[in-house]
């Protein structure tokens, strides 16, 4: 087992954390006249980070990694309003909670993952005590 | 980490909201005053909102509220023939100001709402990353 292998759960908090910034931007920007609401699409996300040549190949020790590509670089995506205002303000703050009702219940169900190989790792450091 | 820039987007939303609650009650309170110079009556004042970038480490979202300005209500002034009135003038009129009381108790409202979104938005974000830092004990 590696050390390292956080790997999914870490990228889920990773696109949880950026996706809470956005939509907490779309609740603040309620009321701006103009202001268009955005969002996170998980599914490009997703598609980016299981496309195998997402990230830079290094052929050599000096070569700077990409990391895992794909989480961090989903783009931002204009939502389609139900309803409309003559404002031009696109935010509904109805579904804006939502949304962030929601990925904040990802974010903890993510936590909760690596937490939970925090511990499977510290109890075999400690040999099962 | 950019989990951070939420409570300036939140906190920049939450002052806007209070100057907006500000110009309510100051409408409010102004509601019925009159004078007999149309220039010296209070008008409606409105905030006008508008989006910034709160932080440049950022290349999506915190986008903060700004207030750019307070403009005055360009409604017409109700006009009552009162010439008993002490500032009326030589026509016998006196000029009320243009505050509508049944949109500003809408503003009211709805400046009050938003100011708790944002509330639980920065609570549920503390939350988040007091259980972040927690990990693994």
């Amino acid at each position: 087992m590696q050390i390292d292998s956080f790997s999914p759960h870490e990228q889920a908090l990773s696109f949880r954390a950026r996706r809470n910034e956005v939509l907490s931007a779309n609740i603040a920007n309620a009321d701006t006249p103009n202001y268009k609401a955005r969002d996170l699409d998980f599914q490009d996300v997703l598609n980016a980070a299981s496309r195998p040549s997402s990230s830079l190949r290094t052929t050599h020790a000096t070569h700077i990694s990409t990391g895992p590509a794909g989480v961090a670089n989903g783009d931002l995506k204009y939502r389609i309003p139900v309803q409309p205002t003559l404002d031009g303000n696109t935010v509904e703050t109805d579904i804006e909670q939502t949304a962030y009702a929601e990925n904040a219940l990802h974010y903890r169900a993510a936590l909760a993952f690596v937490d939970g190989q925090i511990r499977t790792l510290k109890f075999a450091i400690k040999g099962g005590e | 980490m950019s989990m951070f820039n939420v409570f300036d987007t939140a906190g920049t939303a939450m002052s806007a909201q209070a100057v907006r609650l500000n110009t309510t009650s100051s409408n409010l309170a102004n509601a019925g005053s009159v004078s007999g110079d149309p220039s010296k009556v209070y008008r409606a004042r409105h905030p006008v909102f508008s989006t910034f970038q709160v932080a440049m480490d950022s290349e999506i979202g915190a986008q903060g509220v700004r207030v750019d300005g307070i403009v005055e209500s360009q409604t017409p002034l109700g006009v009552r023939f009162q010439p008993e009135h002490p500032e009326a003038d030589e026509n016998g009129n006196v000029y009320v100001s243009n505050v509508n009381a049944v949109e500003e108790m809408v503003n009211m409202i709805s400046a009050s709402r938003s100011y708790k979104n944002n509330i639980e938005i920065v609570n549920t974000t503390k939350e988040l990353l007091l259980q972040t830092l927690s990990l693994g004990r």
